[in-house]
């Protein structure tokens, strides 16, 4: 008996440095912290955007309410790989069915872990994306998918399950949001969106890094086959999407063999580089990073240019006359509104 | 048994030796002194200690290490 | 997997769980399975040469224990001699492929993976199997006739990275016995791997960085003194803590391996610190090498040819031959450089030299009357300490005369003359080490006072025993250097 008490003392004592060593994503690293919102808001979506930084900084669910009263939710996060976009769309079906899923198509550049560049980065984009899910075994095949080989060498996957392991040096850093931010997070999304309202306008040609291989790799193609299935077993529309950025560069030849792709599978492929002057993106005042991606008044241009497709190619209804759902809404648009003031 | 304990007050004058001193326990022989014991041994007794009897339970005390010379003596 | 990998606490809890489990006469099946499972999934590209080993030395001790060698030594000698020229040349081929020159050479063949490391425990399997090998030659050990479980104590996973070298006749039997579960040496065990891990996460690899850049950078005079001291320390952690790790995994099992380290540093001549320091390696040396020679017929013969015209130099002639032989063989078994040939010279002739001195010391002791004064065995073990570092230092330089250069520069510019190069640690790291260092200190003075500190505490309150364990596990996990961002450091012994 005592021996149990000892162990559960302990359990709960490693629990909590657990807790409290873990890094909470409110400061500069806000995108850290998207994945794990969703929970709470999921159920009643109709459409799901899944993706990387592409999806959450140039999409706005509000945007899509306010022109289309379309429901939506983005479950996206910095660089998240299309292994992981996979499975966290398999995740999202365990909590709602929706009637369309989007999927931007920037990430299958990346074939491996290996091909995303810088290990160190891969490796804190992983904690970001995967950190934030709820534990299920799309969680542990999200994971094992996601290892770079260092993170293999070290531990694996049961340094997710363990956060503790990977953490356990941030004691000498920890600061007063740790101890604010113990028990519970604060949510910097609205609906998946992160907003951004500043401006810094795009002065000079990004100057991109040569194309390393004109084909998109075959672990890219085989994901994208999966979400293909995974949709049509729910009955739910895969759209695929480029949204506007103009860096890192979306390749014509890539572009062509999505359209190939599209087009055998009989799905909508909506590229949205070469619509850029009919949405209206001035990328003087657009952007907020010099044309990496947009900001609110960017994002809110896009949307309300894809979420016509979306109304008209995939018929979805509008919500705005159903009471529950509308008062829900009408809360996160005033959040969204006063966000975007004090942005201002 | 008496020449034995001469021998071994030969090689530590500073320790009074009896038949059942541990001579290991109390770390009072090293290696070294169990080889130049073996070959003081030889030209005693005219007994070769061989290698494989060099282990602890025959050097543990005089005694031990009397009857390890009778055994190999008759043999 | 590796012995830091957060996997091996998980895995060995796994075998631990079936182990209890099954029943007794089964137990040692779990054992031989795990160790397997533990080297296919460490060292895979290497299974060969431990198959080679196994396989040689199963069926020679079988040719020497059974049919006609069993009555006749003499049909014994030439299976001996066989085994032990393959397995000796299996890890002197395996030694000399990491010899600096041997990478360019093998470059591009089917063998070029050997110059990236031992094969997983080669240095340490093939003593125990050449021991066993010995001992069965000599009618002193029963040849194990099951494959099984020979392979099992040959290959036993906690000590098969770096140790202790057990002998047949007592690991052998404990091995392949029924232990039914024992709560208190289940948490001896698990008290023992903690504290193993303590000193090597938390000591010896936060250490690592400064000990490599000294290394790297031309260091000399006081650096140089400092770096000797720093891979002291660091060495300690690192190997005793690797070996309490096998230690504790082992009870945790019901098996008791030998011990490996005796408070080392509290030796106060070097005989006595290497009784003290890396016990199994010693004691192998000395009953299959010093002991064979010392009494082997020419060394004999030539005892007797000096001691007539020497006198009392000559008495010891043979002694110190078989001395000289031994550290020649225990040179040789750390590696194939040069360094490590003069690493063992450089304490052959320091065992020598106080053997010869000892009447000198006798009468200058009766003369003075220090050695009963406390501050003399105070001075005796820094003394112990600086000589056994400054020789222990040519473990680091592969060329010999790189490390002679660095001696000498102590001589050769005033001390407080040198600057001391930065090490490479934060504030953060010298807090860290210092408590660490001070526990390991007070541990070991503890131990030596009172001998064992888990018998002490599991007397006491359980609270404070909970509490303790607890505390050393939350050290660990939090201080310890492990994880990604970090260039973890393989134990320094898995490659001799």
């Amino acid at each position: 008996m005592k021996k149990w008490c000892a162990f559960l003392c302990g359990g709960l004592i490693l629990g909590l440095l657990q807790g409290l060593l873990a890094p909470k994503y409110t400061g500069l690293t806000q995108e850290g912290g998207l994945i794990r919102e969703y929970y709470q808001n999921a159920g009643g979506n109709d459409v799901i955007f899944i993706g990387d930084c592409e999806v959450y900084e140039n999409f706005s669910p509000i945007t899509l309410w306010q022109e289309y009263g379309i429901t939506s939710y983005i479950r996206g996060s910095p660089q998240q790989t299309i292994w992981q976009s996979y499975y966290l769309m398999e995740e999202t079906f365990r909590y709602e069915t929706p009637k369309v899923m989007v999927f931007n198509v920037l990430s299958m550049k990346y074939d491996s872990p290996e091909s995303t560049g810088s290990q160190s980065r891969r490796e804190a984009y992983n904690r970001m994306t995967l950190d934030g899910m709820r534990w299920s075994s799309c969680k542990w095949k999200a994971v094992n998918a996601s290892l770079t080989r260092e993170e293999r060498r070290w531990g694996g996957a049961l340094t997710y399950l363990f956060p503790l392991l990977r953490y356990h040096d941030r004691w000498s850093e920890l600061t007063a949001e740790d101890v604010r931010y113990l028990f519970h997070f604060q949510p910097v999304s609205h609906c998946g969106y992160l907003m951004r309202t500043g401006v810094e306008p795009m002065t000079e040609a990004l100057i991109s890094a040569p194309m390393t291989d004109a084909e998109l790799g075959q672990t890219s193609w085989e994901y994208l086959d999966k979400m293909v299935r995974l949709c049509r077993e729910h009955g739910t529309q895969l759209v695929l999407v480029k949204s506007p950025g103009l860096y890192p560069v979306w390749w014509w030849e890539w572009d062509r063999q999505v359209t190939e792709y599209a087009r055998e599978q009989e799905l909508l492929y909506v590229n949205m580089l070469p619509a850029q002057e009919e949405i209206g993106i001035d990328w003087m005042t657009d952007t907020y990073d010099g044309g990496l991606h947009l900001n609110v008044s960017g994002a809110e241009k896009a949307s309300a240019w894809f979420g016509k497709i979306l109304q008209e190619q995939c018929g979805l209804p509008d919500h705005r006359r159903e009471e529950t759902v509308s008062a829900l809404w009408e809360a996160r648009c005033r959040a969204y509104e006063a966000a975007k003031a004090e942005g201002r | 048994m008496e020449r034995l304990l001469r021998m071994l007050t030969q090689l530590h004058p500073e320790v009074t030796f009896t038949p059942d001193t541990r001579l290991l326990e109390e770390e009072l022989l090293d290696s070294f002194d169990i080889v130049t014991l073996v070959s003081e041994i030889d030209e005693e007794y005219g007994v070769v200690i061989p290698a494989q009897e060099l282990i602890p339970e025959n050097f543990a005390t005089g005694t031990a290490l009397y009857r390890l010379i009778r055994r190999l003596g008759e043999g | 997997m590796t012995v830091q990998s957060p996997w091996f606490p998980l895995f060995t809890a796994a075998l631990l769980v079936i182990y209890y489990r099954v029943p007794g006469q089964w137990q040692w099946r779990v054992l031989l399975t795990g160790s397997g499972c533990f080297y296919l999934w460490a060292g895979k590209a290497y299974l060969g040469f431990l198959l080679l080993t196994l396989v040689s030395t199963y069926l020679a001790a079988r040719q020497m224990g059974d049919g006609q060698g069993r009555e006749d030594r003499k049909k014994r000698r030439p299976w001996l001699i066989l085994c032990l020229t393959v397995n000796a040349s299996a890890l002197m081929l395996c030694k000399s492929c990491l010899l600096p020159g041997a990478k360019e050479l093998l470059a591009g063949s089917r063998v070029e993976f050997l110059t990236l490391g031992l094969p997983l425990g080669i240095s340490f399997y093939t003593l125990q199997t050449m021991g066993y090998l010995i001992d069965v030659y000599r009618g002193t050990v029963e040849p194990e006739r099951n494959f099984g479980k020979f392979s099992l104590f040959a290959a036993w996973f906690p000590q098969l990275i770096q140790g202790p070298v057990s002998g047949f006749s007592q690991l052998g039997p404990q091995l392949t016995a029924a232990h039914p579960y024992d709560g208190q040496r289940l948490s001896f065990g698990a008290q023992r791997v903690l504290w193993g891990y303590f000193k090597k996460l938390v000591i010896a690899d936060r250490l690592a960085p400064a000990v490599t850049a000294l290394r790297q950078e031309q260091t000399v005079g006081g650096g140089f003194l400092v770096l000797t001291i720093l891979y002291a320390v660091q060495l300690y952690g690192d190997f005793t803590g690797g070996v309490d790790i096998a230690l504790g995994v082992s009870e945790c099992f019901g098996i008791r391996l030998p011990e490996n380290f005796r408070q080392p540093f509290f030796a106060k001549n070097t005989a006595q610190y290497w009784r003290r320091w890396h016990m199994t390696l010693g004691t192998w040396m000395k009953t299959y090498v010093f002991y064979p020679v010392s009494v082997s017929a020419p060394v004999r013969r030539l005892s007797r040819w000096a001691r007539a015209r020497l006198g009392g130099f000559g008495k010891r002639v043979g002694v110190y031959l078989a001395t000289g032989v031994t550290w020649l063989a225990t040179g040789v078994w750390h590696g194939l450089t040069p360094n490590f040939l003069v690493w063992g010279m450089l304490n052959c002739l320091v065992i020598v030299l106080s053997q010869e001195l000892t009447p000198l010391y006798r009468r200058f002791h009766s003369r003075f009357g220090w050695k009963d004064k406390p501050w003399y065995g105070v001075f005796e073990g820094i003394r112990m300490f600086l000589l056994m570092n400054l020789i222990r230092a040519c473990d680091l330089y592969a060329d010999p005369r790189e490390y002679f250069h660095r001696l000498l520069s102590l001589f050769s510019v005033p001390l407080w003359r040198q600057p001391v190069p930065a090490l490479g640690l934060t504030g953060a790291d010298w807090g860290i080490l210092a408590l660490g260092i001070g526990a390991m200190l007070l541990v070991s003075l503890l131990q030596q006072r009172a001998g064992s500190l888990r018998q002490l505490l599991w007397r006491g309150n359980p609270w404070l025993r909970y509490g303790l364990t607890f505390l050393l596990l939350v050290a660990v996990l939090l201080f310890g250097r492990y994880g990604v961002g970090y260039e973890g450091t393989n134990f320094i012994y898995s490659q001799f």
